[in-house]
């Protein structure tokens, strides 16, 4: 960890790298937002974004349930519950008996109430409001080994499965002619999404999660016309937004987490005019 | 026109024997018994709401049905998992989404995923099969959603034919594309079934197209009501209700 400290302070010799809790954040923002950005194009393409914002707001559900087991990391409780509640939605949309929207709106606010009832129940709500936000100045050395072992496992994922996904994405009964197992790949997708989600929650926030998913995907949509472009651009967008929130939530005293979603905000809404701009 | 099968060198077939699908509102597809063979182009024909969809849909595996659906292989032997070309007659698909036909087809040629770019091999395979089917290369790199009717269809019929499908099934291919495109498409289907060695299904409304490029024809309701030649079938008294054709 020192070496890498050592790297920073001589690549970037700033400021807002002098401090270790910002070298940590900065290594945080290195790690995770190109694996939002990666992710992202999917959620984008298959349409989940509205399910990735219900995984967010299960997690609410999962700390309760952590609580009340009595655990100190709740990390395996959210996980547990985002998995069951990812494959729960995925049972009753396979089903196929009523709206996505509506069944993901269903469960979304149940795994958000839930919780909140919960977490009243068992002392109080306010404690936990930390996690509404999210805090990434808070984030360990041995958790950034976590991030990095998840951006690792999902790289591979996305190298062994993406053309599947895609498929999927594009039209599910062209891909089930291919011999793909549509199923297979939505639930494991869901699953993809729910470890990635509920690991990230604690730096990025129940409320603002789906935001960092979907904007810098949405963002290289408008720019790009073939798969490699789009992935090219959201990885970058997602890493120049991360960083970018990142310093100047340190220099202007404000909430890193917002920062981050507003600069990429601030992209998509470039990239839309560009876009508008080059149609015509 | 000729209306007869190939010869019987090559074994490969779709068996399907007592296909049933139920579905909450009753029975869509009752007790369906239907062979196609090698080299042969059987025309489905049936009303809407026949269960034609719902057909192509169980033999994509994307339904829940009682029955049997085998897959032979040229040899004859049984294919557990069958490659089906599946050329709908309107993809349903997300027309903003950043996907080349280069993206689409390269799938088929190379296990690199595609965003990390589409191989130059790949590619080129992907334009050699876009040349056969009658689809100008350059629209490789064009959006799928940018295509035009008519390049889509191409785009999905090369789509289709790599790797080799066991059986071809292609629904009412012509409602996208011009009347000139529809002649093409058809004389190009004509020239698959000679030269793979597959059979093909094929959803039409068209009467006329189904005398001209079938081989054999079937009427759906429900259950198969009647199956032969196409001139058999279109005279059968099932074709001239449904179509209200009144003795034509």
């Amino acid at each position: 960890m020192d070496a890498i400290y050592a790297l920073i302070d001589t690549l970037l010799p700033f400021e807002w790298t002098e401090f270790d809790f910002m070298k940590n954040a900065l290594l945080a923002v290195l790690l995770i937002s190109p694996l939002f950005g990666l992710v992202g194009t999917a959620v984008v393409s298959n349409r989940m974004s509205f399910f990735s914002d219900a995984l967010g707001h299960s997690a609410l559900t999962g700390i309760a349930i952590g609580v009340l087991m009595g655990v100190d990391n709740y990390l395996l409780s959210m996980l547990g519950f985002a998995l069951l509640f990812a494959l729960g939605i995925s049972a009753v949309l396979a089903s196929g008996n009523s709206s996505a929207d509506t069944i993901i709106g269903v469960f979304s606010a149940t795994g958000l109430a839930l919780g909140v009832v919960l977490l009243s129940a068992s002392g109080g709500f306010a404690k936990y409001s930390s996690y509404l936000i999210g805090d990434i100045l808070t984030v360990q050395p041995q958790e950034l080994l976590l991030l990095l072992f998840i951006l690792i496992a999902v790289v591979l994922v996305w190298v062994l499965g993406y053309n599947r996904l895609l498929l999927t994405g594009l039209n599910e009964d062209l891909a089930a002619g291919k011999n793909i197992r549509v199923g297979v790949v939505n639930r494991l997708f869901a699953v993809v999404l729910a470890v990635i989600v509920t690991i990230s929650i604690k730096w990025v926030g129940i409320l603002i999660i789906n935001s960092l998913l979907v904007l810098p995907a949405a963002a290289a949509r408008n720019l790009s016309r073939n798969s490699a472009s789009y992935h090219g651009l959201s990885v970058v967008i997602s890493l120049f937004s991360g960083v970018t929130g990142l310093i100047l939530s340190y220099y202007w005293g404000i909430a890193t987490g917002g920062t981050i979603v507003l600069t990429a905000a601030v992209v998509f809404f470039l990239t839309f005019l560009l876009s508008r701009l080059r149609r015509r | 026109m000729e209306n007869t099968a190939a010869p019987h060198t090559c074994q490969c077939s779709v068996t399907i024997r007592g296909l049933t699908v139920k579905k909450h509102d009753g029975l869509i597809l009752d007790h369906i018994d239907l062979e196609v063979h090698h080299g042969e182009i059987l025309a489905l024909i049936g009303r809407n709401g026949a269960g034609k969809t719902t057909l192509l849909k169980a033999l994509l595996g994307r339904c829940a049905y009682t029955g049997e659906i085998i897959y032979h292989n040229a040899k004859g032997e049984t294919i557990k998992k069958p490659h089906i070309g599946y050329v709908p007659q309107r993809l349903d698909f997300d027309r903003s989404a950043p996907v080349t036909a280069a993206d689409l087809l390269s799938v088929s040629y190379s296990r690199r995923p595609v965003w990390l770019g589409t191989s130059r091999s790949a590619r080129s395979r992907a334009a050699a099969m876009l040349q056969k089917v009658g689809g100008d290369p350059a629209i490789l790199s064009k959006r799928l959603g940018s295509l035009s009717g008519g390049e889509l269809q191409r785009v999905l019929l090369a789509f289709a034919l790599e790797p080799m499908p066991d059986l071809l099934l292609l629904d009412e291919p012509v409602s996208a594309v011009d009347r000139k495109g529809i002649g093409l498409f058809y004389d190009l289907v004509t020239s698959l079934r000679s030269e793979y060695h597959m059979p093909i299904i094929l959803v039409s409304h068209d009467l006329s197209h189904v005398r001209r490029y079938a081989t054999s024809a079937a009427v759906l309701d429900k259950s198969i009501l009647s199956r032969g030649t196409p001139d058999e079938v279109l005279a059968s008294p099932d074709v001239q209700e449904i179509f209200g054709l009144g003795g034509a």
